[in-house]
């Protein structure tokens, strides 16, 4: 398609619609720098930015968040890498049945799986004497982590050309060498982008955690969800500030690497 | 579905890109020597260092080494679904009357030994035998108060005077309501005539059409929240609770506050120990620590419920003691009815309703 | 690497976490109070054919506003530098990266009385009521899920063959006729999967509602989350018929889709 210049209407629609995605959370931003505890504007101030790191509830929360991401990503990976190779030597229904099944996860509604793992916990809580906590709520999000990760790996197990696994044996390595140095390293890229999304999906759950996190746990999200439903302090405005700082950052550091990369390999070329 | 798309979008942004998670400390607990205690407590209940007063919780882990699982609910209903659905395990919970009488019924509460509780001699007399648990086995009394509305004199021309404000045509859409079956579906009662601690079925079903019927005229049906929507001016008339009433106050100088005509709830809330501890003498320890004169004097500035601790109340100000919103006069009491014991299949019934009254 | 084998713990998995926990939906979903089957809980659950119906309109709405609002702007995408397409996706995707319920509670603050909104739209004469109705929650809705909607038809468009669109030139159509002719019909499967995109989580979505609409705006999502804690046959009705509902629209969406990716 040929590129032109963008005319000047185009130009302001674009802004509005950034601006329609932004105004909320320049919002907030400015708010979290009010001196006064309701909306009136009292003056400027840091205060709540130094409530917020002296709120132990918030961090734990928040630290909780950050355990469980990594871990529910980590587990699903492993799974769900072994579970796209598996899959993908089956052939015909049986495959469709099984890619099928391993998509529920993803199109059926949170609340919907939320709920039913809630069920499932709370009946084999009371065979079992545990209750839910740390646990239900690291299964549950493996739970939609694992079907992410097979989507991702899958693709790129069919573009894999199969022989280059034989070819590994061919050359003298063992079976694990082969699956090691040969398909995993062929599937990184998907494993990978699998990884990630799990690890963002699992930051921010909400609607799974509230129903299976039991009474004593919460992250970052069903904490928020806590605050909102109270007085809600001032000190959730710094906290945005704080996320979106953080995004941006992260932002900024993935688009560096990936211009670097780009420059390398043009490099070479 | 959403999920779909990000799978686009991260592979797409982030390609191969891995970032490193740093610094995630966090798993290893430190097991302290006195172990630890599991509050289930209403939200903001207790002073957490908040407004210049003293993080009571902190004091309490310092003093006695005792390390504290703090978590909160927002409802009687909430608890008790929690208590019985998650299989979770709590020392201390703070459930109201008639919630106190349903779980003894139950046998879903352990026998208090108030040799552990020392400072329960602090609680004035009244508020020892309550009418839950008249013989003083399972409760030790935390706060008590009544229900009340609030209003904004700004917004609102006629000053209220009973419960027949909520139902104010000129208020439309700038009034709110409790989000909660039993207070709700009460204040509907008061103005039928219907006493609500002896209500039936049909009185539900009565007060359901009363319900609806206001529903148009509601903003929102709120707990907590009612600080926000009334502190920021954005609504007009609300009924709460008349300790939180008094907190409103103080941050919004346009609201005023009005005790009903007819009377109104008054609810105590009592700690309790559920047969599910497994701490049970740091949940008296805990317990006990809460009925400290100055400790409750504390939770008291922050949370403006009566006190039925005496001696917190003699080291208080004249300005809290003397507010009728914290400490209603022995008069306007004997106009308010409790809810000590509701029947479980009116009770039952009640939620249902109030959801549908939500949802249609 | 020819082995099934390695699927075995994700298909045991699957029967624990996926399938079981959707059979008892099932199952709970026909008890009544005691235990028994019943169909009470169904009969209960048509009780809510109102907010099943409010909530499928409201995702309705939403949906069609973020595909107004997101066709333009994907198609102004492709017509960008590499560089500056980039750039405005990022733009896109940062504010979904923040979380879901600081996203709605900054809404709250904007739309609020007196809130930044009003207060601007005061200075021009302007007095309303922005926040406690459908519009509120259909814009919260649009702001959640705009992204969903403007991605995967960027996506579609940006891979159309641009020697199509030469073609349609040099054989004298205008750019109108080129947009209606070549490049709308290609881009229909993004159009497709981002209605599905938007749609699905919008008609089952909790709290947005709740915060920003008013009371007759509560959606069959907030209703599941309410009833659940006390009546979970009930609640597992209402899920079950949820799930249906949803189902069947990705099903017609589906055939849909593939008859317009053959036309």
């Amino acid at each position: 398609m040929q590129k032109k210049k963008l005319s000047v209407v185009s130009k302001i629609y674009i802004a509005l619609i950034l601006i329609f995605l932004y105004a909320p959370i320049a919002v907030m931003i400015i708010m979290s720098f009010n001196k006064g505890n309701t909306m009136a504007w009292k003056g400027f101030s840091l205060k709540w930015y130094g409530e917020l790191f002296q709120n132990n509830v918030l961090m734990g929360a928040l630290a909780n968040t950050l355990i469980i991401a990594v871990l529910a990503s980590l587990l699903a990976t492993v799974l769900g890498t072994a579970a796209a190779i598996g899959i993908n030597n089956f052939r015909g229904k049986t495959r469709a049945v099984l890619q099928n099944v391993s998509n529920i996860p993803i199109i059926s509604p949170d609340i919907v799986m939320g709920v039913s793992l809630m069920l499932l916990f709370s009946f084999l809580g009371v065979i079992f004497h545990f209750e839910m906590g740390f646990f239900t709520v690291l299964l549950s999000h493996v739970c939609f982590c694992v079907p992410l990760v097979v989507l991702n790996v899958m693709p790129r197990l069919r573009r894999m050309d199969p022989s280059l696994y034989d070819a590994a044996l061919d050359l003298g390595c063992n079976q694990w060498q082969a699956f090691y140095k040969v398909v995993i390293h062929e599937l990184m890229p998907g494993i990978v982008s699998g990884m990630l999304i799990s690890f963002t999906y699992s930051l921010d759950d909400f609607v799974i955690t509230h129903f299976t996190q039991g009474a004593k746990f919460n992250n970052l999200s069903t904490e928020i969800y806590s605050l909102l439903r109270r007085k809600i302090p001032p000190t959730i405005n710094a906290l945005s500030a704080l996320l979106f700082l953080a995004i941006i950052i992260i932002m900024v550091l993935i688009n560096v690497y990936e211009r670097r990369a780009e420059k390398r390999a043009a490099k070479l070329k | 579905m959403k999920k779909i798309l990000s799978i686009m979008l991260c592979a797409a942004l982030t390609g191969t890109t891995v970032f490193a998670l740093a610094g995630c400390s966090g798993g290893g607990e430190k097991k302290q020597d006195k172990g630890e205690v599991n509050i289930y407590n209403w939200t903001d209940y207790v002073s957490r260092g908040e407004y210049d007063l003293m993080d009571v919780i902190d004091e309490f882990e310092k003093e006695t080494g005792i390390k504290v699982n703090y978590t909160t609910y927002e409802t009687n209903e909430e608890m008790y679904n929690m208590l019985k659905q998650s299989n979770s395990s709590y020392d201390v919970i703070c459930p109201s009357e008639y919630m106190v009488s349903k779980l003894i019924r139950e046998n879903m509460l352990l026998e208090l030994n108030y040799d552990n509780i020392p400072n329960y001699a602090n609680l004035s007399e009244r508020f020892k035998k309550l009418s839950c648990d008249p013989d003083s086995k399972y409760t030790v009394c935390y706060d008590w108060g009544v229900t009340a509305m609030v209003y904004n004199t700004k917004m609102v021309k006629n000053k209220p005077t009973d419960w027949d404000a909520l139902w104010d045509e000129s208020l439309k859409g700038n009034i709110l309501m409790f989000n909660n079956s039993r207070d709700a579906m009460a204040v509907a009662m008061q103005q039928l005539g219907i006493n609500p601690a002896t209500c039936t079925k049909e009185d539900v079903d009565k007060a359901t059409e009363k319900l609806k019927e206001q529903k148009p005229l509601v903003k929102k049906y709120v707990m907590d929240q009612v600080f926000n929507e009334m502190q920021n001016n954005q609504s007009a008339l609300a009924a709460y609770y008349a300790g939180d009433i008094a907190m409103m106050m103080e941050e919004n100088e346009d609201l005023d506050y009005c005790l009903p005509a007819s009377g109104s709830n008054l609810f105590y809330d009592a700690m309790c120990i559920p047969t599910s501890s497994k701490n049970k003498e740091n949940a008296e320890a805990f317990i006990n620590f809460m009925q400290k004169p100055e400790i409750a004097a504390e939770n008291f500035k922050y949370l403006r419920y009566g006190t039925p601790n005496q001696k917190a109340i003699e080291l208080l100000d004249k300005e809290y003691t003397e507010n009728e919103l914290s400490f209603p006069s022995d008069e306007y009491l004997d106009k308010c009815y409790v809810f000590s014991d509701i029947d479980d299949e009116v009770y039952a019934y009640m939620q249902e309703k109030f959801v549908e009254v939500q949802a249609n | 690497m020819k082995s099934k084998k390695l699927s075995i713990p994700y298909i045991i998995w699957m029967l624990v976490f996926t399938m079981i926990p959707i059979v008892m939906i099932g199952i709970t979903a026909f008890k009544d109070s005691h235990g028994n089957f019943s169909l009470e809980p169904f009969m209960k659950a048509f009780g809510y054919t109102g907010v099943f119906l409010k909530s499928l309109w409201i995702a309705l709405l939403s949906t069609l506003i973020c595909l107004v609002l997101a066709y333009p702007l994907a198609y102004l995408l492709t017509r960008m530098k590499k560089s500056s397409q980039n750039t405005i996706q990022m733009l896109l995707m940062i504010p979904m990266w923040m979380n879901f319920l600081l996203r709605i509670y900054a809404w709250m603050i904007l739309l609020q009385k007196n809130g930044p909104l009003d207060t601007a739209l005061s200075l021009l004469g302007i007095h309303g009521t922005y926040i406690g109705n459908t519009g509120a929650v259909v814009l919260g809705m649009v702001y959640e899920y705009l992204p969903f909607m403007v991605l995967p038809i960027f996506t579609v468009m940006s891979k159309i063959d641009g020697g199509l669109i030469e073609a349609a030139q040099d054989l004298g159509s205008n750019g109108f006729a080129v947009l209606r002719k070549v490049i709308f019909p290609l881009s229909i499967p993004g159009v497709i999967s981002g209605i599905t995109m938007v749609f699905v989580p919008s008609a089952s979505t909790f709290l947005v509602s709740q915060y920003l609409g008013g009371t007759d705006d509560i959606m069959i999502g907030d209703v599941i989350d309410k009833i659940f804690w006390t009546d979970q046959s009930t609640g597992s009705a209402i899920s079950l018929i949820l799930m249906i509902l949803i189902f069947v629209f990705l099903v017609l969406m589906n055939l849909f889709g593939d008859e317009e990716a053959i036309a």
